[in-house]
């Protein structure tokens, strides 16, 4: 008899054992799963190949548009449109970067309007007409007449003089990225209406 | 231990316990993750549900997973040597590389598709395209290895292939890029008009599953991406996306992106199947290399063909139409019912659906928008089913589950989106992990697909993994679509690069699955069934070695009268008829692979030794406690000496 209470209780011991220990599994794993929520929600655009720390590669269009004092704007709308993902794939891009005064040039506020949350797609849309599937020098896209922009839209190219224009705007300046090129332009390109 | 001398309070606690656990849980259920580990847990010695095959990519082979768990199984060789199997490497199996360029060791294997019957996956056989040289292969699924490759003529980057219609009546083979046909000595400038793109249709013996090039439909020097084959309503007609309509021969990533809109070539393959079996078509002289595997044998055999059946699609009116599909379009997916068909656009925005019974009608009323090369272009605006507006950047392939929904992989905004069919709305986008190619749901490709989990195939992982070097792996990760919501479940390394995949129920394959090749049916030609058969051959400077090996020795294991200069031949058979009881052979110095033979099966390697000695062999597969003592010598003489050709075992 006494043997059998003995044993019920090394079992009774056991099982304590056994669910304490699961329980604190499952406590860590709560803490987990908290972390990983509170990335989901509060600051989900930290996911990502946008984040991935690299010292070594090139830079990439999104990294080249973050380290320009002259493109604060571009990258404040780019970062409010959740777009920073999609500017660091394997591309190749090709990103016509307006310059903050560029985009001070806008009546006023227009700018203001579009980092509204509520004009988010609105704002993803002027955003990915800036961008081209391709990398092109300045040179090469003299040979174009036109663009396929990423929001479906074509944008044209002019050529006057040394001068490029696309979509109206003057390419001032050009840096290779390592998954493809920015293209800064002195004005913001906005999408045709009614295409 | 005094304090739990009442068992009641023993009971208290461990219910307290309980109560306290089920409370922490309840507070998990709602995580996106918290239950992600128990859905992809397959306990050991447990099987998966599916099987799912995935593509090698560059290494020209195809992986065979198990899902939900993402275990590796095997790495069936295809169109790359595999020092691992001896494929390619052994005598028997060198002829399934043979092309009409010779011996090639490699290819890049693109897209597996498993034959079916009725419209639904039958288990029987997965077929996969070689892209480089072009080729079809054809994977036997009682024993997962390939049984017969078949090389493509007229093709060059076999990229819209080897999907299967229905009732694997035929598996299809497009051509990539267009190339002059026959081959000639030609300007390259001089491409547009002149250079062909094949689409060939391969039938599918449905007694023992052989190939044949049934015809070739020589259409015009666009290049074909991607096809599937409609089903139910659509069956009997064949569907491939085309880029480069523009015909461009150089910087296509400018120049065949001009045009607003390529097309979707709609091939009624019945009518010609009609056609042809009514004496259509034109012979054409040709060279390809049509290698196959015997079981009995175990050997393969190649034979050079020299003709090949051509249709040029304007002489059988109302075969071939096209369907303008806006921007370079990737993907050509069936929805299960075979109503809509997909075009993924990978440049352009948005995803286009056509209507089959809309193409139909437009067919009917005759209603064209001119012709490319006599092939008339169907009117955009009638075949269009709806559009899916800007569901992310870079559309390239979609899948079904069958339950209405379609998931579309995005490339470079890297993302799974499901949308519904009919309403064309999205209704849920998870992120890939990154820069996603495409997808499989198993089934996919069939009239009942098996809509529990989405399998998304990476291109790149960068950070994903621990880092090994400049090259890292890519990777496959798997959804659960049960849910409204898509759920990220799992993250797994490939082998080589997963351009697509095929999985089914394992339930259909895993009774058929072979355990043991039976040595009584063994017809190789240096194959023997007993001991008493065993014995060295001497013909000239060739010699045959007739071995048998079984736990735990080689027959004959000391073998003298070998000279340098000879070639040798171990003809080696395995007489174990036990399951998962391979041996394994080489020999020092072999200047090629081991052999893994599997119970009942012969395979050859050859030596050629070079230095008088004597020289040991062993069995390179743990087979058995006594493994280590499983090996053998062979004496080598001078070219001169006059040694008898003598061989023993425990003598």
């Amino acid at each position: 008899m006494k043997t059998t209470i003995n044993l019920k209780m090394l079992v009774g011991c056991f099982c304590m054992l056994f669910f304490l220990s699961s329980c604190k599994n499952e406590t860590k794993n709560e803490t987990m799963t908290s972390q990983t929520e509170k990335a989901e929600t509060g600051e989900v655009k930290k996911q990502g190949q946008a984040f991935i720390k690299d010292d070594e590669s090139t830079p990439n269009v999104l990294n080249i548009a973050i380290g320009s004092p002259d493109h604060t704007t571009l990258v404040a709308a780019v970062q409010a449109a959740d777009l920073e993902n999609a500017l660091v794939n394997a591309g190749p891009l090709m990103v016509f970067a307006p310059t903050n005064a560029a985009f001070d040039a806008l009546p006023p506020g227009t700018v203001e309007d579009l980092l509204k949350p509520e004009n988010k797609n609105a704002l993803a849309n002027i955003l990915k007409h800036h961008v081209t599937p391709g990398n092109y020098s300045k040179d090469f896209l003299k040979k174009f007449k036109k663009l396929g922009q990423a929001n479906n839209q074509n944008t044209t190219v002019e050529v006057k003089g040394e001068d490029v224009y696309v979509g109206g705007a003057k390419i001032v300046a050009s840096i290779p990225a390592g998954n493809g090129i920015v293209h800064v332009v002195d004005k913001v390109i906005l999408p045709p209406s009614g295409e | 231990m005094r304090k739990f001398k009442n068992p009641m309070l023993v009971l208290f606690g461990l219910a307290l316990v309980f109560t306290s656990c089920g409370d922490q849980k309840k507070g998990n259920s709602g995580a996106l993750t918290s239950n992600a580990a128990e859905k992809v847990y397959v306990a050991p010695g447990e099987h998966d549900e599916f099987y799912a095959f995935v593509s090698g990519g560059f290494s020209g082979q195809l992986s065979v997973y198990g899902l939900p768990s993402g275990r590796l199984f095997k790495v069936i060789p295809v169109f790359s040597q595999d020092a691992e199997k001896a494929w390619g490497y052994n005598e028997e199996t060198k002829p399934m590389l043979n092309t009409s360029f010779g011996f090639v060791p490699w290819d890049d294997s693109h897209h597996p598709d498993i034959s079916q019957t009725n419209g639904e996956l039958d288990g029987r056989y997965v077929f996969i395209n070689g892209n480089n040289t072009p080729r079809i292969a054809k994977i036997d699924l009682t024993v997962f290895e390939t049984t017969e490759i078949i090389e493509i003529p007229n093709s060059a980057g076999n990229h819209s292939s080897s999907f299967v219609t229905e009732n694997t009546e035929y598996v299809v083979a497009g051509t990539r890029f267009s190339v002059p046909v026959p081959q000639r000595d030609m300007p390259i400038n001089e491409y547009k008009g002149n250079f062909k793109g094949a689409l060939t249709f391969i039938s599918v013996d449905p007694e023992d599953g052989g190939m044949d090039i049934k015809f070739q439909l020589m259409m015009p020097g666009f290049d074909y991406d991607l096809s599937h084959p409609g089903r139910g309503k659509s069956h009997g007609w064949f569907f491939f996306t085309t880029y480069n309509s523009e015909e461009a021969s150089t910087l296509l990533e400018v120049n065949a992106s001009q045009n607003d809109k390529d097309f979707i070539a709609a091939v009624n393959w019945k009518k010609i199947e009609e056609y042809v079996n009514n004496g259509g078509g034109t012979k054409m002289p040709s060279n390809y290399a049509h290698n196959v595997y015997n079981e009995e044998t175990h050997t393969a055999t190649s034979t050079m063909e020299k003709e090949v059946l051509v249709v040029n699609p304007t002489d059988v009116p109302g075969a071939v139409f096209f369907l303008p599909t806006p921007k370079s379009p990737h993907g050509c997916d069936v929805d299960p019912s075979g109503e809509y068909i997909v075009g993924n656009g990978k440049l352009s925005a948005d995803l286009t659906v056509h209507s089959f019974t809309k193409m139909l009608e437009a067919i009917e009323g005759k209603k064209y928008d001119g012709d490319a090369y006599g092939i008339p272009i169907l009117k955009f605006e009638d075949v269009l089913a709806g559009t899916v507006s800007q569901p992310g950047l870079g559309p390239l392939h979609t899948e079904f589950d069958g339950q209405g929904n379609a998931y579309t992989t995005f490339f470079i905004s890297s993302e799974v989106v499901k949308w519904k069919l009919g309403t064309w709305e999205v209704v849920d986008r998870q992120p890939c992990f990154y820069s996603v190619g495409h997808l499989m749901i198993p089934g996919g490709n069939s009239r009942k697909p098996f809509g529990k989990y989405v399998l998304a195939m990476n291109k790149i992982t960068k950070d994903r993994y621990l880092p090994t070097g400049p090259e890292v792996t890519q990777s496959a990760q798997l959804y659960d679509i049960s849910g409204e919501k898509m759920e990220l479940l799992l993250d797994f390394p490939t082998v080589g690069e997963p351009h697509y995949a095929a999985g089914i129920a394992a339930d259909i394959v895993k009774e058929r699955s072979k355990k043991i090749f039976d040595l009584k049916e063994n017809k190789h030609e240096y194959g023997i069934t007993s001991d008493a058969d065993v014995r060295v051959e001497r013909n000239g400077m060739e010699v045959h070695i007739y071995m048998s090996m079984i736990r735990s020795h080689f027959n004959p294991d000391n073998i003298e009268g070998i000279k340098v200069g000879d070639k040798v031949y171990f003809h080696v058979t395995n007489m174990e008829q036990d399951y998962d009881v391979p041996h394994g052979v080489s020999i020092i110095g072999a200047n090629t692979s081991e052999l893994l033979i599997m119970p009942g099966q012969t395979e050859t390697f050859v030596w050629e030794p070079k230095q008088p000695g004597v020289w040991p062999f062993y069995c390179t597969d743990f087979c058995s406690a006594l493994h280590q003592e499983m090996q053998g010598y062979v004496r080598v003489s001078p070219a001169s000496s006059n040694i008898d050709l003598s061989w023993s075992l425990g003598e």
